[in-house]
């Protein structure tokens, strides 16, 4: 166990300390991966509505630590299709506030549903978040790379929510976690207002 | 203290195709991921399924490369998708299934993938010896995923492959709207 501590440690400082090449090039397949990789986290609304997710997951336990996060992506990416077929959806950008509104509150009260109302409640607002990425993607690119790229990102996003959520085992990671859904659920209401007024 | 001798131009040694079919796989996302996907499928069935796959996967994507070098024929991309989506979700749903339907997948998977990868050498004028470094590949990277996948003993660990697998079936229903809308 500790041999495996001091891995990671050693791995993240590698990672941190590492210089980046810089990538002034970046045409051809690859940059459809790295548009991928950055679409998702380049939106706060996206942000915070993927990491309420996670939060959520782990504050609920087996199995909905693991169900919600794989419902998402799957969801969001029939979404995803939808925008990329030039479907219509109204009220694109208002789901995703509300995503951002209803996932936040639920984190704040700790609300522990019916996994499959849980389920339900996270795959409809995916196929918003999903709608919005396929509509916005960009012409020119690898299509495959830039949905792996998409797609990773966005679990990272839900694993990056768990890992917040795992605090719950703190004697004070509960009100902490209750506290940071309460400011998801606030700027949820940002979000929703200004889709709504524009 | 020996200097070795530098083979810096594969070209002189013959084995420039070989290499070329060996990086094939790896660089062809579109083959990779649903080697990857039935590789996690092969571990997730067990030791007996995972040696099957090993043996099984390759031989078939050798004979479907023959028939893609020898016809040409180009099979639409959205093949390639329901590849990502039927394995992906095997993977995601992690349910046992019969043995014959396991085998039926690793041949599917080689005859399809094989023929759309036998085209693309015969296109670059690879030949068998890029056939071969394509299979030899497979071979490795089944052999290390689905081996990975069998040692796995804690829960999280075999959901944490689990939620891969839905990953891999939503990259094919992107992958899918994005050649349907012909992008």
């Amino acid at each position: 166990m500790r041999f495996s501590f001091a891995v990671l440690i050693a791995a993240a400082a590698l990672a941190v300390l590492t210089p980046l090449p810089l990538a002034a090039h970046e045409g051809g397949s690859a940059a459809g991966l790295i548009s991928g990789l950055l679409h998702p986290v380049t939106g706060l609304d996206h942000v915070l509505a993927m990491i309420a997710v996670g939060i959520w997951g782990a504050q609920l336990g087996a199995p909905a630590i693991w169900v919600l996060p794989v419902t998402f992506p799957m969801v969001m990416a029939l979404g995803g299709m939808a925008g990329l077929l030039g479907l219509s959806l109204p009220g694109v950008e208002v789901g995703i506030g509300l995503s951002a509104l209803l996932l936040g509150a639920m984190v704040a009260m700790e609300r522990r549903p019916d996994l499959r109302a849980a389920a339900v409640l996270v795959g409809f607002f995916a196929v918003f978040h999903g709608y919005a990425h396929g509509a916005e993607l960009p012409d020119g690119q690898s299509g495959l790379l830039y949905s792996i790229g998409f797609v990773v990102s966005t679990g990272l996003l839900h694993g990056a929510g768990i890992g917040i959520g795992e605090v719950r085992r703190l004697p004070w990671g509960g009100t902490a976690l209750r506290g940071v859904g309460g400011l998801i659920a606030l700027a949820g209401i940002r979000f929703t207002w200004s889709a709504l007024v524009g | 203290m020996i200097p070795l001798r530098i083979p810096a131009h594969l070209v002189s040694t013959g084995l420039g195709p070989l290499f070329d079919g060996v990086g094939h796989v790896v660089v062809t996302p579109e083959d990779l991921l649903p080697i990857l996907a039935l590789s996690l499928l092969a571990g997730l069935g067990g030791r007996a399924y995972g040696r099957r796959v090993l043996f099984t996967l390759p031989v078939a994507w050798f004979f479907g490369g023959l028939v893609g070098m020898e016809t040409g024929w180009a099979l639409p991309f959205a093949v390639t998708a329901l590849s990502f989506l039927i394995l992906g979700g095997l993977v995601a749903a992690d349910r046992p299934f019969d043995e014959r339907v396991g085998s039926g997948l690793a041949i599917a998977l080689g005859l399809v993938h094989g023929m759309m990868s036998g085209v693309e050498m015969r296109e670059a004028g690879l030949g068998l010896t890029g056939l071969f470094g394509t299979i030899g590949t497979l071979f490795v990277i089944v052999s290390l995923v689905s081996g990975m996948v069998v040692s796995l003993k804690r829960e999280w660990t075999r959901i944490a492959v689990r939620v891969a697998g839905s990953w891999i079936v939503a990259i094919g229903l992107l992958y899918m709207g994005w050649t349907l809308s012909g992008r």
